[in-house]
């Protein structure tokens, strides 16, 4: 199977993703209604903990700075599970395979419309973050970009992971995909030093890109150096990951030609 | 007698599920202006073969050449010019009629996309569900949203899985009628599964009998019943089907 790409069946799979968007307000109204809800709601409780904190830590760039970024990373995730759930929702798997589209422009094609749909997310998150609560990105410098860049690649390697999951166990199998960010939260440290954590829990950390983004964040709001060592081992760690899930993907889906499991996707007993 | 180009090449097809072979050395060719029809009882393997000329099947052992383009070697490539509809694959109902036939066209890289999508609409008298959610349509509309999918790309091989299962009689002649004239107007090539043995009389050049994964009986659906000292294609298939090439 060729890598050679080809723009237009790409441009397809990205075509089909807006087209349900723009036909569909419950697709559209949870691209930033729960990122929305969840700034408002840390907004809050950062305001109420700077107001009883005598630390004189400002809670807004270490909290709600945090959730922002986490919410960038799962958005990105589910951005790229839920354009390949459209077609586990619509039984589309023999058509869209069918055609000449390679598997590689099927996920360069989940992979933008992820890109694009989380945009919007995003955008309103900062407005929110930004205007409402005073959360300025110029705490970051410009170590927001490799922040952003880990956080992005981490969640298109786990979202393409994701698909390789549903592709292999079933439709409804999609149930133990949408709680994983939330299983990973607590490893990475989104809210609390990864020395909080037991000795076996920062091991796991380690191999968690995430994890060096929300140490460096911290330590960028404290004043202290961060380590750009560790911030380009949680880039090749996410390249890393990248090509390990395009691989799990790849040879789920070469199992599942081998076994007809595409021709009759929608049979649950598959699984 | 004018050699015809080969648009489908199949040779030793062999693909089992555990010990049930679905496909048992299935070797037979399309050519072009011809259409092909793939006969058998239900689970004879029509579906396994076709499965596997559209790629999404892989088979233990043997080769499919579309065009002289091996799937197995370059899928992308060999997928090029087939198109394909099923009656069992409806397009997705979430979107519109338009929708659906540009997304499909820009996978098959449709030149002048816009201009083939109205002139399909026309031809299988679709204008007016445009833009309507195919999901809304019937089943014989759905069906005939299919088949303009399936003309998008003006494929050399076209696979029709039971086109006309869920069309009432008028309109599946109409529709027959539609791609006979598709086949006679340019070099592609159909084949063509379907348990309605008068449309095979009808459209077939050829009909392949399959049986248990194994091609039994190949000719003109208009003479191999006479062949086999039956009345009609009806009668040997049912006899094929039931007491196998032996009765026959």
């Amino acid at each position: 199977m060729g890598l050679k790409l080809r723009p237009n069946r790409i441009a397809a799979i990205m075509l089909r993703h807006y087209y349900l968007i723009r036909g569909s307000f419950s697709r559209f109204f949870p691209l930033f209604s729960w990122a929305a809800i969840d700034i408002v709601l840390w907004g809050f409780i950062t305001r109420y903990l700077n107001s009883v904190s005598s630390s004189g830590l400002n809670f807004v760039p270490v909290l709600l700075g945090a959730v922002l970024l986490w919410d960038f990373f799962t958005r990105i995730m589910h951005g790229v599970t839920t354009a390949f759930f459209e077609d586990v929702w619509a039984r589309n798997f023999l058509n869209i395979f069918a055609t000449p589209l390679s598997i590689w422009e099927y996920l360069s094609g989940l992979v933008l419309s992820s890109m694009a749909t989380s945009i919007i997310g995003i955008i309103v998150m900062v407005f929110l973050a930004t205007v409402a609560y005073g959360l300025s990105f110029a705490a970051y410098g410009v170590m927001l970009t490799p922040f952003l860049l880990v956080l992005f690649m981490s969640g298109i390697a786990l979202g393409i992971f994701a698909c390789g999951v549903v592709l292999r166990l079933g439709p409804a199998s999609e149930w133990f995909i949408w709680p994983i960010p939330a299983f990973i939260s607590p490893f990475v440290g989104v809210f609390y030093p990864v020395s909080t954590l037991p000795l076996w829990m920062q091991y796991v950390a380690r191999f968690l890109p995430p994890t060096y983004v929300f140490e460096s964040m911290r330590a960028v709001i404290a004043g202290a150096e961060v380590s750009a060592g560790e911030l380009l081992q949680a880039l090749f760690l996410a390249a890393l990951y990248i090509l390990l899930a395009c691989r799990f993907f790849a040879r789920i889906y070469r199992h599942a030609v081998r076994t007809g499991l595409i021709a009759r996707y929608s049979a649950e007993n598959l699984s | 007698m004018t050699m015809k180009t080969k648009v489908l090449s199949i040779k030793g097809l062999y693909k089992s599920y555990g010990r049930l072979a679905a496909v048992d050395g299935v070797s037979f060719d399309v050519a072009g202006n011809e259409i092909v029809g793939l006969l058998g009882p239900n689970g004879a393997g029509k579906t396994t073969i076709i499965n596997m000329v559209l790629g999404v099947l892989e088979p233990d052992r043997g080769t499919i050449l579309i065009e002289g383009t091996d799937i197995q070697k370059n899928r992308s490539e060999a997928l090029q010019p087939v198109n394909f509809a099923a009656v069992y694959t409806p397009l997705p109902g979430n979107l519109t009629v338009f929708q659906n036939l540009r997304i499909f066209g820009l996978l098959y890289g449709v030149a002048g996309l816009t201009d083939r999508i109205n002139e399909l609409l026309t031809l299988f008298d679709l204008n007016k569900y445009r833009d309507l959610k195919c999901g809304v349509l019937s089943s014989g509309e759905q069906t005939r949203v299919g088949l303009a999918k399936a003309l998008l790309n003006s494929p050399r091989l076209l696979l029709l899985d039971e086109p006309t299962a869920s069309l009432d009689p008028s309109t599946a002649r109409d529709i027959r009628t539609k791609i006979r004239e598709f086949v006679s107007q340019g070099t592609s090539g159909v084949l063509w599964t379907s348990h309605n043995m008068y449309e095979v009389e009808e459209v077939c050049d050829r009909v392949l009998f399959l049986s248990r994964g194994r091609i039994l009986l190949e000719g003109d659906p208009r003479v191999l019943p006479g062949e086999h000292g039956k009345q009609s294609l009806e009668e040997l298939f049912i006899s094929v089907a039931r007491e196998g090439l032996e009765a026959a």
